[in-house]
């Protein structure tokens, strides 16, 4: 993994071995992953298995308590989160949300909203907007500001099937388009596989890595997400949470069962000690071979 | 600024003579001041649904009252020095995500307000007279008092304009402010300030009810005719003031008490606004409906 940092352009940011605790908890522990430019590197995994926290850690949201974060000086962030909830009392029109953090001209207003696809709504108050074209709505914006890096929190939550295809399309068209890198998150794997150059499985902490069919293809993957998953990218469903843990402490417990969980940590003794080298093994495997395979491809291009 | 009011003052009385007195322009100009401050501020109240965190400042200024009494002080500087103390504690008290914001509030608020009164019955030579903190008198402004009122107002409608993108951008998502370059923690705090300041060149003057009441009823009420937050900013303020001419005038007219009859005029703008028959097919929000329908 690291030989891959040390190419020629530097990653536009870059993670070491970063954890984040929270009320006593660690969220996600021992995460390393970068992003270059004209890179596409998504983040997956279950509910709660550190996704979002590990993407707010990269752009800066976030301090992590350990470990630390590289960005490239001035970087410039567009970010579409997860939950955004505007108050009915707030008078929004998609056109006004489009200059919230910056200015903008019309023209690269209009040429955001034209490339979502939404150009008709640029009058109409966000509250109004469905679950898909509100989704469009936040793109247009992350990416009418030319950032360096598109940060995308779940971009195709409330959009329909055929439109969640498009959606990666757009994504990875921009990204062909502008030259930046991006940083998606999904929990569904089967379309966004199809647009990824990297991707990176969490469960509170780096569970394996690589490209879209090494990873489905790996034993990680394949206790994370079932074997169904695994057989045909077109399916996912969601298994593994039982697989680990029963109870609510997923994250907490599962950080101990790889090589990046640290065993100082304490909490965990029982019946993972047989996974962990079975982990370990698996891990640099991937990290090693596809990982870097894929480097290749997507950046020296 | 002063120099400009007293020779408008001037120019109307010698028109108009009887009916408006001398005490009841002052009492306009000082009304409307702080409504048009308190327009912008109100509608980021009601936008961040901060408006318990309006009562809760208004309340620590009783504590304000009580420590300017006890100390010898300057009662704006001991209203505004509570008033920002209670804001950072919040913030502070926030962070640590405890106990909610809400019940947080309700703690500050009740606590402020029982200590002051303590302090006050402890302080056995000073008799205050809560009714006129709760209040005020705005029939019995200065001329000195519309100027702070109108210096403080621009300085804080300054300030507004100053931190309103990272403000809105934060009042929309924190977050995406703060991934995206802007310091939405520091604009939380200003804001903060600038509510303490308002509340502290305000209250001896207008009372704490009627500052709070000018803080969140015109801008609920103008949220019916923006279309975007800039108007609505800017609506909440006339309307302000329109209930501040409205109020005193029926106060002068039915020989009520002009706080009151303030928020009162301010209540009927905000009721008519939810009139059906306001709804005209013009109002932006009625336009979209049409459009994506």
């Amino acid at each position: 993994m690291l030989s891959s940092i040390d190419s020629k352009s530097r990653p536009l940011v870059s993670l070491h071995d970063v954890g984040v605790r929270r009320s006593g908890r660690w969220l996600v522990r021992g995460v390393d992953f970068s992003v270059s430019r004209g890179e596409i590197v998504t983040l997956i995994g279950p509910n709660g298995s550190g996704k979002s926290t590990s993407a707010k850690a990269a752009i800066g949201v976030l301090k992590p308590d350990e470990g630390h974060v590289d960005r490239v000086a001035d970087l410039k962030v567009g970010y579409v989160p997860q939950k955004l909830a505007i108050d009915w009392t707030l008078p929004l029109s998609v056109q006004r949300l489009m200059t919230l953090t910056g200015r903008l001209s019309e023209r690269e207003l209009a040429a955001a909203l034209e490339a979502v696809g939404i150009a008709h709504l640029a009058k109409a108050e966000v509250q109004h907007l469905s679950g898909g074209e509100f989704q469009r709505a936040l793109l247009a914006r992350a990416i009418a500001r030319k950032p360096d890096l598109l940060v995308l929190d779940e971009p195709v939550q409330g959009v329909d099937f055929n439109g969640e295809i498009a959606l990666y399309d757009l994504i990875k068209s921009i990204r062909n388009s502008q030259g930046c890198g991006i940083l998606l998150i999904s929990h569904d794997l089967h379309v966004v596989m199809a647009a990824t150059d990297t991707v990176v499985c969490l469960n509170g902490h780096v569970c394996c890595r690589g490209t879209p069919q090494a990873v489905s293809q790996s034993p990680e993957y394949v206790r994370l997400f079932g074997t169904r998953a695994a057989q045909s990218l077109a399916i996912y469903s969601h298994h593994h949470d039982h697989t680990h843990l029963p109870d609510g402490r997923v994250q907490h417990e599962d950080g101990s069962i790889t090589d990046h969980c640290h065993a100082e940590d304490g909490h965990h003794h029982h019946e993972h000690g047989d996974h962990h080298h079975d982990h370990d093994d698996h891990d640099h495997d991937h990290g090693h071979h596809h990982g870097h395979d894929h480097a290749e491809g997507g950046r020296h291009v | 600024m002063t120099m400009t009011m007293v020779t408008i003052t001037g120019t109307i009385m010698q028109r108009e003579d009887v009916m408006f007195d001398d005490f009841f322009l002052r009492a306009i100009f000082a009304g409307v001041g702080l409504a048009l401050t308190t327009g912008p501020l109100g509608c980021f109240i009601i936008w961040r649904r901060m408006a318990y965190f309006g009562d809760t400042i208004s309340h620590s200024a009783l504590l304000g009252v009580a420590l300017s009494l006890l100390f010898q002080l300057n009662l704006t500087l001991s209203v505004f020095a509570v008033a920002a103390l209670v804001s950072i504690l919040l913030l502070f008290l926030q962070r640590r995500q405890a106990l909610s914001a809400d019940a947080l509030l309700g703690i500050l608020s009740h606590a402020t307000l029982a200590i002051g009164l303590v302090i006050v019955a402890f302080m056995s030579w000073v008799r205050i007279d809560l009714i006129a903190f709760l209040f005020g008198d705005i029939l019995a402004v200065s001329q000195s008092d519309i100027a702070v009122i109108w210096g403080g107002g621009i300085f804080v409608l300054a300030a507004i304009a100053w931190l309103w993108r990272p403000l809105l951008a934060s009042t929309v998502n924190p977050e995406l402010a703060e991934a995206e370059g802007l310091r939405p923690e520091r604009a939380k705090l200003l804001f903060m300030l600038l509510m303490a300041v308002v509340i502290a060149i305000a209250m001896k003057i207008v009372g704490i009810l009627l500052i709070t009441a000018l803080l969140i009823i015109p801008a609920a009420t103008a949220r019916r005719f923006a279309g975007t937050p800039e108007t609505m900013a800017i609506f909440a303020s006339l309307l302000g003031a329109v209930a501040v001419v409205g109020g005193l005038f029926g106060s002068l007219r039915y020989d009520t008490p002009s706080g009151p009859s303030i928020v009162v005029a301010a209540l009927i703008l905000f009721i008519v606004s939810l009139l059906p028959l306001v709804r005209r097919s013009g109002t932006p929000a009625a336009q979209q409906r049409g459009q994506s329908s």
